[in-house]
């Protein structure tokens, strides 16, 4: 890295606004929309300014119809514009399912190639910021089953810079979801160079040798915690952030599993059929006989998501992580 | 109390049901293109019947007939210019033939197999395929239009739908959107009067389908579906109000669904043969003909030679559809992505074994 270079802190918020400016910088044919993102710069601040910069056509307040949204997306994305479309909270992105799923997904299969649909979806998710019922859910695991969709979570200001490009810049569609937890939770130095990270690819951020923990969004900031407190107790946590829910590595999963032999998954979203279970039974598929211990999750329950008094109750806490690493540490 | 806000719907039309004219054609209709209209009413009717026998032979999966829709899909297709985009809905095979997809491309459609949604024709790269869901194509026409309105080029979306798609949010949602942003785009509700067994009256109690333009603040109007020459103005007009920088435009094709709704369906169950008499009387093909009988343009020995021609044209096509083998199973990967990612290379390997024509 070039030491003359000030490289400033970000918090995710400011880096997805860094990285939208850079992917509207190097081509015209990013467009942003959805509600709010103009004049008011998103209810996140993600688009703050932009409009500014990039006017009127390029920077679309759109009316308050998410069905719409989602539809003229993929009509953009057909005309090779590159629309990047805000759906304002995660409880709102039901009304562009159909969308999503029967034409952004499928529009290059069913034409053979002719046309695609180089699209984005920003979707602010999860709890843990007290915001009223409909706006804390993690339902991450109904998109990951759609075929021809690409699922990607950033966990960090510099994930949520990089992978974000990469979306842009990636010729399908994509859903990106952004944890609010971390918006402003945490802030570290991103440089705006234009350097995007991998899609479909995990990411190891601490190596160890004793148990694998595996986690995505939010919660990586938990899991990363307990391995930090659990090495000072001598068990020597690898941990890996999914980061792209779909395609799912299962790749530098199944290798890690492989070496150490425990898995812990940690998810905010439900329970039963998400994304942790798919991992669990790819796991028991292909590395039974490396377990040394049942492959255990640490997840939201099978229950509507409380509203924000008792979401504590429902969001994985370190606590519960730490217990269920010990279950697993200490199975014979 | 002030009125604060007037809209009226006008209802347009030319031709009458025995083939004489109500007015005079406008000036850009001439008998050259009455004419070549007429041949392909006859050639979509003639696909039509085709289509429907190989349905009932096993060597076409479900179809959507046409039948009694020819003189919309024909006006859109010969109204609309090369560079416009077309987003249609599964019942505008006419429309899709002129835009440049081949007969048997359809057949390929409707026959199961992707490569019937990958247009080959040279009019058409940037035509939407087929639209199954209901009503979700009119939020892609609007998304095409605002591409052209953001670049400011001078081309126009025309995106159709039928009667029941009118109900749904999308079509009001894009209706909306079109007029906030006053994009170029063309909206034809095909008004056939049955949503599968639904009527016409059970969607909507409004007197007509053209005045859900007015809580948009644009124009509609309701035309006669069944004449070409109604639906060929009104489409000029709205297209040229595009290319304008004028807006949209919703045009109500009032028509009359002459078949079951697709060779799945048996309308005898929900719908009276007096009405369909009726709807016979209507149809658009006689009238076009019966127009250019009484105007000497048109004669038995002329009609003989094109029944012969587009006969002959339908079973080139479908010998070409009959003749293309399937793709290899591993084809359902293809372009599930621009390049297939890494995860999915295991799912890729085991479907190449289990066969197909590059596989075997």
């Amino acid at each position: 890295m070039n030491s003359k270079i000030d490289v400033q802190n970000q918090t995710m918020v400011e880096a997805i606004n860094l990285a939208l400016a850079h992917a509207m910088e190097e081509d015209d044919n990013v467009v942003l929309l959805g509600e709010d993102v103009g004049a008011n710069g998103g209810v996140f601040r993600a688009t703050v300014d932009l409009r500014k910069t990039y006017g009127l056509k390029r920077v679309m307040d759109t009316p308050l119809a998410e069905t719409l949204i989602s539809g003229i997306t993929v009509g953009m994305a057909t005309q090779g514009l590159k629309p990047v479309a805000e759906i304002q909270f995660m409880g709102f992105v039901y009304a562009a399912m159909e969308q999503i799923v029967s034409h952004a997904s499928r529009l290059r299969n069913r034409t053979r190639g002719r046309l695609s649909c180089p699209l984005v979806f920003r979707v602010p998710f999860g709890g843990g910021i007290h915001a009223p019922e409909h706006h804390s859910e993690s339902t991450e695991a109904l998109f990951a089953h759609i075929p021809g969709l690409r699922v990607v979570v950033p966990s960090s200001p510099l994930r949520a810079y990089g992978l974000l490009l990469s979306a842009i810049r990636n010729p399908d569609p994509v859903l990106f979801l952004e944890p609010k937890r971390l918006y402003r939770a945490v802030s570290q130095p991103v440089l705006d160079d234009g350097k995007a990270l991998p899609l479909d690819t995990c990411f190891t951020l601490r190596e160890g040798s004793d148990i694998t923990l595996v986690s995505w969004g939010a919660m990586m900031q938990e899991t990363l915690q307990c391995a930090q407190s659990l090495s000072e107790k001598g068990v020597d946590c690898e941990v890996i952030d999914v980061a792209s829910i779909s395609p799912l590595d299962m790749n530098t999963i199944e290798c890690s599993v492989t070496k150490t032999g425990r898995c812990v998954i940690i998810h905010e979203a439900a329970r039963s059929v998400g994304v942790g279970a798919e991992i669990s039974a790819h796991l028991a598929e292909q590395c039974l006989l490396d377990l040394k211990a049942p492959i255990k999750r640490v997840t939201g329950y099978d229950t509507i998501m409380p509203y924000f008094r008792n979401e504590g109750y429902y969001l994985p806490s370190i606590e519960r992580i730490l217990d269920t690493v010990n279950e697993v540490m200490t199975f014979e | 109390m002030n009125k604060t806000f007037e809209y009226s719907i006008t209802s347009t039309q030319y031709i009458a049901q025995d083939g004489t004219l109500i007015k005079p054609l406008p000036n850009f209709i001439n008998d050259e293109l009455l004419l070549n209209a007429y041949k392909e009413m006859v050639l979509i009717r003639t696909f039509d019947q085709k289509a429907i026998a190989l349905q009932r032979t096993g060597k076409l999966g479900t179809y959507p007939s046409s039948l009694g829709q020819e003189a919309i899909n024909v006006a859109i297709g010969l109204a609309m210019k090369k560079d416009d985009v077309f987003v249609p809905y599964y019942r505008d095979h006419a429309t899709q033939y002129l835009r440049g997809v081949t007969l048997s491309e359809m057949l390929l459609y409707w026959g199961g197999d992707e490569r019937g949604g990958s247009a080959i024709g040279e009019n058409c790269k940037e035509d939407m395929p087929v639209c199954v869901p209901i009503a979700t194509q009119f939020c892609h026409a609007a998304g095409i239009a605002s591409a052209f309105k953001i670049r400011g080029e001078k081309r126009a979306s025309v995106v159709t739908g039928g009667d029941g798609s009118s109900s749904k949010g999308d079509f009001l949602e894009s209706l909306n959107l079109a007029g906030v942003w006053q994009l170029p785009v063309v909206f034809v509700i095909n008004n056939n009067q049955w949503a599968i067994s639904t009527r016409r009256e059970v969607q909507c109690h409004g007197e007509t389908l053209a005045q859900k333009a007015i809580g948009a603040g644009i124009p509609g109007v309701q035309v006669d579906g069944n004449d070409f020459v109604s639906l060929y103005d009104a489409m000029h007009e709205a297209l040229n109000k595009a290319y304008a920088g004028k807006g949209p435009t919703l045009i109500e094709a009032m028509s009359y669904r002459l078949s079951d709704h697709t060779t799945a369906d048996d309308a005898t169950r929900y719908r009276s043969n007096e009405e369909l008499k009726k709807g016979w009387d209507l149809e658009p093909v006689k009238r076009l003909r019966d127009y250019l009988h009484n105007n000497s343009l048109w004669s038995s020995d002329k009609e003989t030679q094109l029944q012969e021609r587009v006969k002959q044209q339908v079973e080139e096509a479908v010998e070409t559809y009959l003749s293309i083998k399937p793709e290899p199973a591993s084809a359902m990967f293809d372009h599930l992505f621009e390049t297939l990612p890494v995860p999915l290379q295991k799912q890729y390997d085991e479907v190449c074994s289990l066969g197909g024509i590059n596989h075997e």
